[in-house]
């Protein structure tokens, strides 16, 4: 039983909670742009649920379906994204917001001026960023957990 | 081509970090690939860095401003605005860093493709070497303290991981760790002291925040972080004791980015002393800070090279004393720059035109000494002997580099330690003893060592040696070019690049605050 996972309380419980953990991580990149945190804030809450599955299943328990090598490559492309986005602009100047009140298409929409609820159409290139950041951060923070993972098993048989 | 030059700045960061995070997912298509992308990048990096000193050099070093994000504004602003976006602003002295920089970055580069070659985990070294060169460009190229800082931190964690990269060596790891530590440390030093700026002015832009800054208490207790946590970034004795480790544990060529690593954080602590604090504090005092922390640099660089058996650390020894040398030329300058005499301006030609020479000259000394360790298959000078028989292009290059470093006519290094010399006589010659003392030390520090490495009888183990593939050698020959062409023609050199960027930071305040805010 070594490594392979917790009680049946925690897996049980991990069961339940961890959609709602990367649904709420993905509800928090969604609202950057309005709402207290953003692309790397929710990134990490999504990473977290990640680490509660290893840590209430173990990593033989998750054979296969997070793989190192796929969440290396998907940080990769996170970051170059949020690169890609920055060049768009690159005609005025890098970072340069092409899409911010371009009306309508792709976070468009411009902001009434004075006290609003906030305009989730509106923001042009940032929500878009934060979605490049949210990718980077959720995918890399499990690639660190699972490598330190791998490296501490590595000790406890040595 | 104008458009180019206008967005070098941004250009010459966000290239690398493409690069840096395009490299892995390249590399997957194999080594050829990457090292042609890798090749592509720093080429490209080389000549956006040509393109904006030709521009900023021949605009006669006046300061220009690049708005990330801009399209509202245009610089300078008028009478009232604030910046609140985030600037880069490149001077004089910035074009000269984003030379240095672009020289070390594009040899290193080619250096390593041969270097590496038969190791594995290229793509990770790759991609630390072009976020550390993303990071070097950043920091001077930045016109706010904050970036500066965040690009200081990406300096540290990829130069951080690039020092213990030879992960099955105890002492790489223990270097990787100690130099993690010490960059930790020192880039704390330098938030702690921003955010007391910016929590008394509300600034975060240098030009802003120089112009109302008024030289209280709190200015001058977040002057001493900056200045304690960017010369122990610059591994200025008595806060070097990680750059030994991490010079000679670090790859051969990444040693050399390592040391223009250290050359950026001198431009941030020289940046801050002559730009954003300049006459509100008393200059001489801090110009004898420095001096003080120069000759330290020098004398126990020097001393602790002498007693070296260990090639790759006597090399580093070195680098840090030379480190000393620059502190000196610029210390001198600061120390007069209330008066401005003539030899105040001449100091500081020579102290920056010795980061140019220092970093060609240590990066050669980097390159030939890791060609010789790899070859010889040791790092013990005693073990060592008779290389020179085999290896005659790199003992060459390694006595070039060395009588260059070491100061000897007619090498660049004479041409910029004679003006520190010159100038530093002037103001107390006893500075000038010890720099001058020191250089001869150095010079029976590389004498032993070639001694010790080239020269002696055939042995068996020399019998067997060869000198580098052609790939290491372009890159070490193309140093000996710069060495050589500076060394003879410095004067052609001073005039055209060194004096604007001396100029920049010895009497370009005022140029740098109105390019911004407006006269």
């Amino acid at each position: 039983m070594k490594n392979n996972g917790m009680s049946i309380i925690v897996r049980t419980v991990t069961r339940f909670v961890y959609g709602l953990i990367i649904l709420f991580g993905f509800y928090v990149i969604m609202h950057g742009h309005l709402s207290p945190g953003g692309g790397f804030q929710g990134g990490a809450v999504v990473a977290s649920a990640f680490a509660l599955l290893l840590v209430a299943f173990g990593s033989t328990g998750l054979k296969g379906r997070l793989n190192l090598h796929w969440l290396q490559t998907m940080e990769e492309v996170g970051a170059l994204s949020f690169l890609a986005l920055a060049f768009l602009g690159i005609g005025t100047a890098f970072f340069y917001n092409l899409f911010a009140n371009s009306g309508g298409f792709l976070f468009g929409a411009s902001v009434p001026t004075g006290s609003n609820a906030g305009v989730f159409a509106a923001g042009g290139l940032v929500p878009l960023m934060n979605w490049a950041v949210g990718l980077k951060v959720m995918t890399g923070i499990a690639a660190i957990v699972i490598i330190m993972l791998v490296g501490s098993r590595k000790e406890e048989t040595e | 081509m104008t458009a180019l030059t206008l967005h070098a700045p941004v250009l010459l960061i966000a290239l690398p970090l493409l690069g840096a995070f395009a490299t892995p997912l390249i590399g997957k298509l194999g080594k050829g690939a990457r090292n042609t992308f890798v090749g592509l990048i720093v080429l490209a990096v080389a000549g956006l860095a040509s393109l904006l000193a030709v521009s900023v050099f021949g605009a006669g070093g006046v300061p220009t401003v690049y708005e990330l994000g801009g399209g509202t504004f245009t610089f300078p602003l008028s009478g009232g605005q604030v910046p609140i976006r985030i600037l880069f602003e490149v001077d004089g002295m910035s074009a000269f860093m984003g030379l240095i920089t672009a020289l070390i970055a594009l040899t290193s580069a080619f250096f390593s493709f041969s270097y590496w070659r038969e190791r594995s985990g290229g793509d990770l070294y790759f991609s630390l070497f072009l976020l550390l060169t993303a990071g070097i460009f950043g920091m001077v190229m930045t016109g706010d303290m904050f970036n500066f800082f965040v690009f200081l931190e990406i300096t540290s964690i990829a130069a951080a991981s690039l020092v213990g990269f030879r992960v099955w060596r105890k002492q790489s790891q223990e270097a990787g760790f100690k130099v993690m530590a010490m960059y930790t440390l020192s880039g704390l030093f330098v938030l702690l002291a921003i955010g007391l700026l910016y929590g008394q002015y509300g600034h975060l832009n240098i030009a802003a925040l120089a112009n109302s800054l008024q030289g209280s208490l709190t200015d001058m207790i977040a002057l001493g972080l900056l200045l304690t946590g960017l010369a122990m970034k610059a591994g200025a004795v008595p806060m070097h004791m990680w750059a030994p480790d991490a010079y000679g544990e670090a790859p051969a060529p990444m040693s050399a980015i390592l040391v223009a690593n250290s050359q950026a954080s001198l431009y941030g602590l020289f940046r801050i002393l002559f730009t954003l604090y300049g006459v509100t504090v008393s200059t001489g005092t801090m110009g004898w800070i420095l001096i003080v922390l120069a000759l330290l640099t020098i004398f126990v660089g020097v001393t602790m090279a002498l007693i070296q058996s260990d090639l790759k650390r006597l090399v580093a020894f070195g680098a840090v004393s030379q480190i000393g040398y620059m502190l000196l030329g610029v210390g001198v300058g600061l120390a007069v720059m209330a008066t401005k005499p003539e030899y105040g301006l001449v100091a500081m030609q020579g102290g920056i035109f010795h980061m140019l020479n220092d970093a060609a000259c240590v990066g050669l000394l980097f390159f030939a000494s890791g060609a010789v360790i790899r070859a010889a298959g040791t790092r013990d000078l005693n073990q060592m002997g008779g290389l020179g028989h085999q290896m005659k292009w790199t003992s060459i290059f390694f006595a070039i580099g060395a009588v260059a470093l070491a100061g000897v006519p007619p090498f660049n290094g004479f041409a910029s330690k004679f003006l520190i010399y010159e100038a530093s006589f002037k103001l107390s010659p006893f500075l000038a003893v010890i720099a001058v003392l020191s250089s001869i030390m150095l010079l029976a520090v590389f004498v032993k060592a070639f001694q010790a490495a080239f020269l002696g009888p055939r042995s068996n183990a020399s019998a067997h040696v060869s000198d580098p593939s052609p790939g290491m050698m372009v890159p070490m020959a193309a140093l000996v070019l710069v060495i050589i062409v500076f060394g003879l023609f410095p004067g052609f050199f001073v005039d055209h690049i060194v004096t604007p960027a001396a100029k920049a930071l010895w009497l370009g305040r005022d140029a740098y605050i109105n390019a911004v805010l407006g006269g």
